[in-house]
């Protein structure tokens, strides 16, 4: 208890340096102010704001940054869906569902700032569970030798793809694409320059944002424009902040399950925040009295997603930090991140690194009140921002999205690489395949193969070595059970279930 | 043979297409041995299990149906605009600069919605170059030329 307070303390000291706070500040309003705007996802806002920080010398600052846009992006979907009925984000699918009823019942006010406070006690609580568990799991990865990191990466693809939704094959054969793609590049080991069709520029692989930006921003609009539906923007009917005595009441349970269940199912690989919100929306409208009410503008279906999604969303931090995995594609572009500052991301950080990291935990706790703070008064802001038509917003999108992926290395290959990826994006989309694995696939890539070719030179060649290492062979087990099950004809239909949006 | 999904089908093949191309590509490199990984080792396996696990998809996409899942129609307006945007982008910005490669991108993709007005778009236009002037250009100094070059002193 001493420590974790003493880490605290270092982490505070860290993030509250007014140069900390200022790009907190800024990372928090930019990832509001691209994140209120639809069809941009979080992934997509990082994507594009993430060569703003390759100038900073400061790695902490780097990362308080981008973290800052993540929240505040994931934040800002929750704004859209509740004035536009359109999800900024997946994570923020379910708060459409009562929050926009709230909103055309003219409780638009209350469901934004049930949303605002759920979120900032979620962020609370994650930010000290962070602070708790963090340390305990590196000492565990410490033990982690090659076959284990192996293990932990095919069970972290592996809990992506059952806790994805879709087809389950169609989400494992886009891992293995995605991991393939990812072998794209010179091989540490030989030096051969693989499957790079001797250009230069592929030499170092593909770049990730360029990847990420092609199936998810470019895919995205296209897709868009493809859809010619009018929204409906509720920017007359906000009214009051304030909710009611009623709605309070109603909603302290539904945050406090919500904040629980997020912060659990965060850790896990694979869209935390997605199956949290989807879940949590699944609990209250069970154990609800009047479940007749969701759907129609129940302020608990606002509530508990709104705590899950946020929590989730932090709590996602956990592996990335203490393994250096990234279970999420947004984890994946810290990782990126943390690699342009010369941090190979580990459980060594919290020694290596304590100002980074204790930084990073701290500033999230500060972000998310800068969010409650900047977001209440803003509101209005966001409104007009929202009723900017698609039609000049997109170009204004795709024009950012370029300029990021020339910036990454100042070359113009980067943004033609977005192309041959827009182009799959598009087609996965329309074949009913997700994405998002495909991303988790490509980081994990050379990462996997490493740490393969590692534990099978240790292991002369013995491919048992996976089973006979009682961590490993735990890891492994644990992949199976998840893949067994999730095959099973009453579990798969559960699992159906839980990602239906009624 | 009767399709009763198309789109478990096509992705099936494309992920067929897409293993049996890494495989094929990987022969170029040594295999080495499991203690010896070679360059090729790692991507033929997966491009293997690829192989397979488009197989399955594309096999239970097959079936009979009277309602068989058909893929939406292309919006081949939509993809050929916004990606031609970016790409006269990418021919423009070495040589002709930010604020041309920006009116190119604009005036593009603009067209690709069903709603474009030319009005609005201008707007968009001049605020855009303004912006990107500002921020980056002034703010975070990225390399690359603001006006052509042969106007550029």
């Amino acid at each position: 208890m001493e420590t974790l307070l003493s880490n605290l303390a270092l982490g505070f000291s860290a993030a509250a340096t007014a140069q900390n706070l200022l790009y907190c500040f800024i990372g928090v309003t930019l990832g509001t102010l691209i994140g209120v705007l639809p069809g941009i996802g979080p992934l997509a806002t990082i994507a594009m704001l993430l060569p703003a920080t390759y100038k900073m010398t400061d790695p902490t600052s780097a990362l308080i940054m981008l973290a800052g846009i993540y929240y505040g992006a994931q934040y800002g979907g929750s704004t859209t869906a509740i004035l536009v009925n359109l999800p900024g984000e997946s994570s923020s699918v379910v708060t459409t569902l009562d929050g926009y009823q709230m909103a055309r019942r003219g409780r638009a006010g209350p469901a934004l700032a049930v949303a605002a406070v759920a979120s900032f006690f979620a962020g609370t609580v994650a930010t000290f569970l962070i602070a708790a568990f963090a340390p305990p799991l590196a000492e565990v990865a410490f033990k982690f030798g090659p076959a284990e990191y192996f293990s932990l990466m095919v069970l972290g693809l592996i809990a992506a793809v059952v806790l994805a939704h879709g087809s389950i094959i169609k989400a494992l054969a886009m891992v293995v694409l995605g991991l393939l793609l990812g072998m794209i590049g010179t091989d540490v080991n030989s030096g051969v320059a693989r499957f790079s069709f001797d250009l230069p520029e592929l030499s170092d692989g593909i770049e990730f944002v360029a990847v990420a930006m092609g199936m998810f921003g470019f895919a995205e609009i296209i897709l868009n424009l493809e859809q010619r539906e009018n929204r409906e923007v509720f920017t007359s009917k906000v009214g009051g902040l304030l909710p009611s005595g009623e709605e309070i009441k109603q909603s302290v349970g539904p945050v406090i399950r919500g904040t629980m269940l997020g912060s659990f199912l965060g850790i896990l690989p694979g869209g935390g925040a997605v199956l949290s919100s989807f879940s949590a929306y699944a609990l209250e409208k069970k154990i609800s009295k009047t479940p007749e009410r969701f759907g129609k503008g129940a302020i608990e279906g606002v509530a508990g997603p709104e705590a899950a999604n946020n929590s989730g969303a932090q709590t996602s931090f956990i592996p990335m930090l203490t393994l250096g995995i990234p279970t999420t594609p947004v984890m994946a572009l810290m990782v990126a991140a943390m690699m342009i500052h010369n941090i190979q991301p580990g459980p060594q950080v919290m020694t290596s690194n304590p100002t980074l990291f204790w930084g990073l935990i701290a500033s999230m706790w500060v972000g998310n009140l800068m969010l409650v703070i900047l977001n209440l008064p803003l509101i209005g802001l966001w409104i007009k921002l929202l009723s900017v038509p698609y039609r000049v917003l997109f170009p204004a999108i795709l024009l950012f999205c370029a300029i990021g992926a020339y910036s990454i290395n100042n070359n113009v290959f980067d943004v033609f690489m977005t192309i041959p990826f827009a182009i799959l994006g598009y087609l996965f989309k329309k074949f009913d395949c997700e994405p998002a694995p495909l991303l988790l696939g490509f980081v994990l890539g050379k990462l996997m193969e490493e740490y393969l070719r590692r534990a099978l030179t240790i292991s002369r060649g013995d491919p048992t070595v996976f089973f006979t290492r009682p961590l490993s062979a735990t890891l492994l087990a644990i992949a199976a059970v998840l893949l067994v099950l999730v095959f099973l004809p009453a579990i798969s239909k559960k699992r159906e279930e839980a990602f239906q949006e009624d | 043979m009767q399709i009763k999904n198309y789109r478990d089908f096509w992705a099936g093949i494309l992920f067929m297409a897409f293993g049996l191309a890494f495989v094929l590509y990987a022969r170029d490199y040594s295999m080495g041995t499991a203690a010896k990984m070679g360059p090729a080792y790692f991507p033929t396996m997966l491009g293997g299990l690829l192989f397979v696990l488009g197989g399955v998809i594309t096999l239970l996409g097959l079936g009979r149906s009277d309602k068989p899942v058909t893929v939406d129609p292309t919006g081949w307006r939509e993809i050929g605009l916004i990606l031609l945007a970016v790409i006269a982008f990418g021919i423009a910005l070495p040589t002709m600069g930010i604020i041309v490669a920006i009116a190119l991108l604009i005036w593009i993709a603009s067209p690709a919605s069903h709603e474009f007005k030319v009005r609005d778009t201008l707007i968009a236009t001049i605020v855009l170059m303004a912006l990107s002037y500002f921020v980056f250009v002034k703010g975070l100094e990225l390399q690359f030329p603001f006006l052509p070059k042969f106007l550029d002193r």
